[in-house]
């Protein structure tokens, strides 16, 4: 299977969906000549042209709103954010008309919006943001966060064919660290199931996004020096989150943290944990852990941001906090 | 002209970008008759100019080094606009501009010290290292920011123009932005608003050509920029950007004709970058020529104005060559000053949240 970072297995899935689909576009920001900020889109406009490979205006909220047009009448529009920040100049679209309309109009809306998310790169609080949790409090939003070039390929491809508007956060800290094997044949990743990637049996962290890696690594660590072994279970989908797999893992291990790059309060984790009170409260063995960043602006200073965001150190110590509780 | 999505009629016109920047200002005839600037004032533009660019030169250096991390957008060839404004305003005008701001930052007076410490992210930045490049600010400067959310500040500055004028006093708000921030709604809504309600703002476009990697051309419907602000039945003018003068000039009359009149003008300054988007776009890129960045290199603000100066006698060679040094001097002084400045406590991490 070929190598690819996990830019490129997003390049490639949207490559692929714009061959197979002629109603497949993309808009946004610099997208064409430019080949987009990050360069996701580079080459694209020479492939397909510039009808299909669309230098938009700088307006997010018109992005966000034409887009929705578009797929309201059957097109499947791929809207880019520069950074997921910015899509908060396009809230009142994304919130009001792409949420919503399938609810009162029956009509689909298949489109994405592409949303460069995190930190670790010191873009400081506006190039930095993890704004998923504002989304996932609105019903009529999917929401997906891949981890690896496999899942980032193959979940672009589910958004992408999926009838409902899906948001799709991509990792910037991501992009050209990661590497992994990415099929060349056509293959989804299911939106809505998480992906187990590592058993255990002595506690179970829930995560996406960056904080995988995080995890992984912590889970590793923890597992040469003492032993105990640690169930990492990748959401991949958030909205909607799978059930089933966390429940399945929560009886299992008896120990959950829930960890995210997205600050503490009002985060995804929250909703998770209340989730596992409620349909697994006898299974638990201790009170849910959650960890994010902290619950501040995000903070320029390399130093102060290093400390802001969750690191491997700190989620070694709490899963030990729970391991011996 | 490259590739464009805009509407086709477009692609046939002829550019008129360069129209306003008219013959550089060294050339042009007695540009300083009936202008009301004082040869002392005259060299401090010059100075404030040079500090920028040179300022701006370390700046790329100290990224490449990474003392800088992030993102870093540099003001070199675009000085005149910033420090023509800041020689028609008073002290307690209110500037803020977007995310390209080290240059208003330095013209009103924040040091190159707080500047560089800040770029480093060390705790004697002008925002104790939480903002970084793009959010300098120095209230009590009156400079309220560095925004890096494109188009977000055009309201800050109607807010701050209606408090001057609710609280009877004199001050003039003048809000600084990029060609492609005026394609965001909040640029309507705001122009809108502040001719309706006579606020005390200039608003001023730096159209240096590109958003990003996207020529201006491609992104308006109607190219003169200044034109939408007929829109609002709001005075306008397009301005050369590239000719510190002319800057002075039109600033000053629209400064006035805020603090005065309480009618806010919105100007166009035509100018360019020299230098890529951020530190990671090359200097001319895919999206403009070589020949375009020379072209526009030939009307160096700070080369031109250095000219005049001297074919006014009012500077000579001599002088312009200390000149230079002492602000080398500034500069290098504020990299050791960063360097040596502690990172900020971790503590600084909760600080500010809330006011208490
Ligand atoms: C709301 C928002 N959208 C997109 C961006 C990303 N971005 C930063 S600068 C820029 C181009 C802005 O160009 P212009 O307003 O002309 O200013 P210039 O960089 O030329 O000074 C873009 C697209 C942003 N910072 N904020
Ligand atoms: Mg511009």
């Amino acid at each position: 299977m070929p190598i690819q970072t996990y830019i490129e297995a997003i390049s490639s899935a949207l490559w692929e969906e714009m061959e197979r689909d002629k109603e497949v576009f993309l808009l946004g920001e610099d997208i064409a000549d430019y080949g987009g900020a990050f360069k996701v889109t580079k080459g694209f406009v020479d492939k397909f042209g510039e009808d299909r490979v669309i230098d938009t205006v700088l307006a997010e909220s018109a992005i966000i709103g034409a887009a929705t047009g578009a797929a309201l009448v059957g097109m499947r529009p791929v809207a880019e954010m520069q950074f997921a920040d910015f899509v908060t100049c396009g809230f009142n679209q994304l919130v009001n008309n792409t949420a919503t309309t399938h609810y009162r109009w029956g009509l689909p809306v298949p489109m994405v919006v592409r949303l460069p998310a995190g930190g670790n790169i010191h873009g400081g609080p506006f190039h930095s943001r993890n704004p998923e949790a504002w989304f996932f409090h609105q019903p009529g939003l999917k929401l997906v966060a891949p981890s690896t070039p496999y899942d980032a390929k193959g979940l672009m491809k589910a958004a992408i064919r999926d009838p409902d508007p899906v948001l799709y956060f991509e990792y910037k800290y991501l992009y050209r660290r990661i590497k992994g094997d990415v099929p060349s044949d056509d293959y989804e990743v299911p939106i809505g199931k998480a992906d187990l990637k590592r058993e255990g049996e002595d506690a179970t962290i829930v995560t996406y996004g960056p904080t995988v890696h995080i995890a992984l690594d912590a889970a590793k660590e923890i597992a040469n020096n003492d032993g105990y072994t640690i169930e990492v279970l990748d959401l991949r989908s958030l909205m909607p989150f799978d059930k089933e797999t966390i429940l399945e893992s929560v009886k299992k291990t008896n120990k959950v943290f829930i960890l995210h790059e997205d600050t503490v309060t009002g985060g995804i984790g929250g909703e998770i944990s209340a989730f596992i009170t409620e349909h697994a409260f006898e299974y638990l063995d201790a009170p849910i852990k959650r960890m994010g960043s902290l619950d501040t602006p995000v903070p320029y200073a390399p130093t102060l941001e290093e400390e802001f965001l969750p690191n491997k150190k700190k989620v070694v110590q709490v899963v030990k906090e729970l391991l011996e509780f | 002209m490259a590739k464009s999505a805009a509407p086709k009629k477009n692609k046939k016109k002829e550019s008129s970008f360069d129209k306003p920047i008219k013959k550089t200002l060294s050339k042009q005839k007695d540009p300083l008759k009936g202008v009301d600037l004082s040869e002392e004032k005259l060299i401090q533009m010059y100075k404030d100019m040079l500090l920028i660019r040179r300022f701006e030169e370390k700046a790329a250096q100290m990224y490449g080094l990474e003392k800088i991390m992030g993102f870093c957008h540099l003001y070199n060839g675009q000085e005149a606009v910033a420090v023509g404004g800041n020689a028609a305003t008073r002290e307690k005008d209110y500037f803020l501009t977007a995310y390209r701001d080290h240059g208003h930052a330095l013209v009103r007076g924040i040091s190159a010290n707080e500047v560089m410490a800040e770029l480093f992210g060390k705790v004697t930045g002008c925002s104790r290292g939480k903002g970084g490049s793009m959010h300098l600010f120095d209230a009590e400067k009156r400079m309220m920011g560095g925004h890096a959310i494109v188009g977000g500040h055009i309201p800050l500055a109607a807010g701050f123009a209606f408090a001057s004028k609710y609280r009877a006093e004199q001050d003039v708000t003048v809000c600084y932005f990029g060609d492609a921030a005026a394609n965001q709604g909040v640029f309507h809504e705001t122009l809108n608003m502040a001719a309706l309600w006579k606020l005390p703002v200039v608003y001023v476009c730096e159209n240096n050509r590109y958003g990003m990697g996207t020529a201006f051309e491609r992104a308006f419907a109607v190219w003169d920029i200044y034109e939408r602000a007929s829109a609002y039945d709001m005075p306008r003018d397009v301005v050369d950007g590239m000719d510190i003068i002319d800057v002075y000039k039109k600033t000053k009359e629209a400064v006035d004709r805020a603090r005065n009149e309480h009618t806010p003008t919105f100007l166009e300054a035509r100018t360019y970058r020299f230098r890529g988007h951020s530190m990671s776009d090359p200097i001319h890129g895919h999206y403009r020529t070589k020949e375009e960045v020379e072209e526009m290199k030939a009307k160096d603000p700070i080369v031109n104005f250095g000219e005049l100066l001297k074919k006014e006698d009012i500077l000579s060679d001599e002088d312009l060559k200390s000149m230079d040094e002492e602000i080398k001097k500034t500069v290098n002084e504020a990299i050791e000053y960063a360097e040596e400045s502690e990172e900020p406590p971790l503590d600084d991490l909760y600080t500010d949240v809330y006011v208490d």
